[in-house]
């Protein structure tokens, strides 16, 4: 199978910032694939250096078979390729459909073709309703679905998306899951950066995380879960000294982190835990028993939690 | 394998900016389409307003204050004499609104551009296209403009059937002045200075109100480099002198401006969105 994109040794440094420091990705062709860090972690920076958008510092990437050199054409390779940005970015003074015919036409889509895609993606957005509405009269939900259509009418083979459901409601943030689930199913390849270890988990086949520039694990979602964390996660919520209670678990459980307000527990056996939980002198404390997350494997690898509260 | 990327070389700055960048016309012309698209939903809004301003102008002028200018110049009264300077400079306003305001929100407000330039698109194009509304706005209003003069009868040449065609020339030259100004503008006030300092001393001394020739001799010196006058003089020529090789020639200079500047808002745009 082909690759959508390889990168060797991938730098992009802001004058004494380094935002990527040296970074390998090979992602196969037809895949979802995940870029999961903390903010400031370097993924929009990656995927913009992954759109074309800007240049790298140092290194090798080859996007679709093309060299991303910056002085060499870059047309043809735009064409194949589209991205939804971050935040919204539609345009304002245009329609729902506006905004839609007008990227065709960037795109240099014969008019008859334009109005034909925009027809077909208001309907792939659930937006034939609001086809001349003003961009300020839909929901956040629904600017980002047409966000996520106004990439798709080139017909890309690559669709690069940045943190496509921040921001959004839960009922919302399923409805543009389902979109891009359905991308998939045709074939499309799906670069996502987010920081939703959840969303990480139901998109993506394979996924790196990153952290300050750097990829500190690949894999797919179970298996990173499998390699690097134990299977069950207890949390001890409510507890009056921290410390205590992390001792109450010391030993028993395969490892212990105190994060903000809670003890987090990591073991096989879960039972043990809650067993030594109760026994102990600890008062009005709740327990929580989990399945390990892309969460809990990120907290492992470096020690920090991916959303700060 | 991919060739490896290097640190960026060392450039020479004063190259890249005046010298002319690959560019495809064809996709420049889809941002005109962009701004067609948008125009043409509010084609009352934006077009009846251009035919109420030259008319209360020449009626304000030529009812109130053209009865105390008493003198002819140029063989006619005055608001003859003024008319076709105030199509120019209605001209250049089509323009440099479009490229101050208006570009300045879709550049540094709502970051349209970068969206733009994830397409086949380059920054180059968006300026280019951006660029060729405005010159088109400065058409509409211009046109306006002289349908109103010849209407009130101050059109003494038939050469004003020019005059559509050739005042945009004055909305493209002062266009690509009020482009690199905007890319370069760190804060939305500083338009206020471009047009405080650049375009209204231009409007009261390009010969509009007055012929360049009574200014000093380093003013009209000055006068001569800048597009509005150059402007005005080629409508005057059009409108009521008739004199065809004055108008060409002033066309001519205007053409100049636009070949040989117009590399540096492109330029300044590609730099700005690469940051």
């Amino acid at each position: 199978m082909g690759h959508a994109v390889v990168a060797r040794g991938l730098v992009k440094r802001y004058g004494a910032l380094t935002a990527v420091d040296g970074i390998d990705l090979d992602i196969p062709i037809e895949v979802s694939f995940g870029i999961l860090g903390p903010n400031g972690a370097g993924k929009t920076t990656t995927m913009r250096m992954l759109s074309a958008a800007i240049e790298p510092t140092a290194g090798s990437l080859e996007v679709l078979g093309h060299d991303i050199n910056l002085t060499a054409e870059q047309r043809p390779l735009k064409r194949r390729i589209g991205v939804v940005p971050q935040g919204d970015t539609l345009d304002k003074d245009l329609t729902v459909r506006e905004n839609l015919m007008a990227y065709a036409r960037y795109h240099d889509l014969p008019w008859p073709l334009a109005r034909q895609r925009a027809d077909e993606l208001l309907g792939f957005a659930q937006l034939e309703q609001r086809a001349d509405a003003r961009i300020d009269e839909l929901s956040g939900g629904m600017q980002r679905r047409l966000l996520i259509a106004r990439a798709l009418v080139s017909d890309p083979e690559l669709v690069i998306l940045d943190e496509p459901t921040t921001g959004l409601d839960p009922q919302a943030r399923h409805l543009v899951w389902e979109r891009l689930r359905n991308l998939r199913r045709r074939g499309t390849t799906l670069v996502i950066t987010t920081h939703y270890m959840d969303e990480a988990a139901r998109l993506c086949d394979a996924l790196v995380v990153m952290d300050r520039g750097r990829i500190i694990a690949a894999g797919t979602p179970t298996g990173l879960i499998r390699d690097h964390v134990p299977p069950r996660v207890t949390e001890i919520i409510g507890a009056g000294d921290l410390e205590d209670a992390s001792r109450v678990v010391d030993g028993i459980a395969q490892r212990v982190e105190i994060i903000g307000d809670r003890v987090v527990a990591y073991g096989r056996d879960s039972q043990a835990i809650s067993d030594a939980v109760r026994a102990s002198s600890l008062d009005g404390v709740t327990l929580l028993e989990r399945d390990a997350t892309l969460e809990d494997v990120f907290l492992s690898l470096t020690g920090h939690v991916l959303v700060e509260d | 394998m991919a060739a490896v990327a290097t640190e960026p070389r060392s450039r020479n700055t004063f190259v890249d900016v005046v010298a002319w960048p690959r560019i495809s016309v064809r996709s420049a012309w889809h941002m005109w389409e962009r701004n067609f698209m948008r125009f043409r939903r509010g084609i009352f809004q934006y077009v009846l307003p251009n035919f109420l301003e030259p008319i209360l102008y020449l009626l304000a002028i030529g009812l109130g204050l053209g009865l105390y200018v008493g003198t002819q110049i140029l063989g006619v009264e005055y608001v003859a004499f003024l008319a076709p300077g105030l199509a120019a400079s209605s001209a250049m306003y089509g323009a440099v609104f479009e490229v101050t305001w208006n570009s300045y929100f879709k550049m540094k407000v709502e970051r349209n551009y970068d969206s733009v330039i994830a397409t086949p698109l380059g920054a180059e194009e968006v300026a280019l296209g951006e660029l060729l509304w405005a010159t088109t706005r400065s058409g509409i209003y211009g046109t306006a403009f002289t349908i109103v003069l010849v209407v009130l009868g101050h059109a003494e040449s038939w050469l004003v059937v020019f005059s559509p065609l050739a005042l945009p020339l004055i909305g493209m030259a002062m266009g690509v002045i009020g482009m690199s100004f905007t890319i370069l503008a760190k804060q939305i006030e500083y338009l206020t200075y471009f047009f405080n300092l650049f375009v209204i001393p231009l409007f009261l001394f390009s010969g509009i109100f007055f012929p360049v020739s009574d200014l000093p001799g380093w003013a009209r010196t000055l006068a001569w480099f800048t597009p509005l006058h150059h402007g005005v003089e080629m409508n005057r020529a059009l409108v009521l002198t008739g004199d065809a090789g004055t108008a060409a020639l002033h066309a001519l200079w205007l053409v100049a401006f636009i070949l040989l500047l117009l590399p540096i808002p492109m330029n300044l745009l590609r730099r700005f969105l690469r940051v």
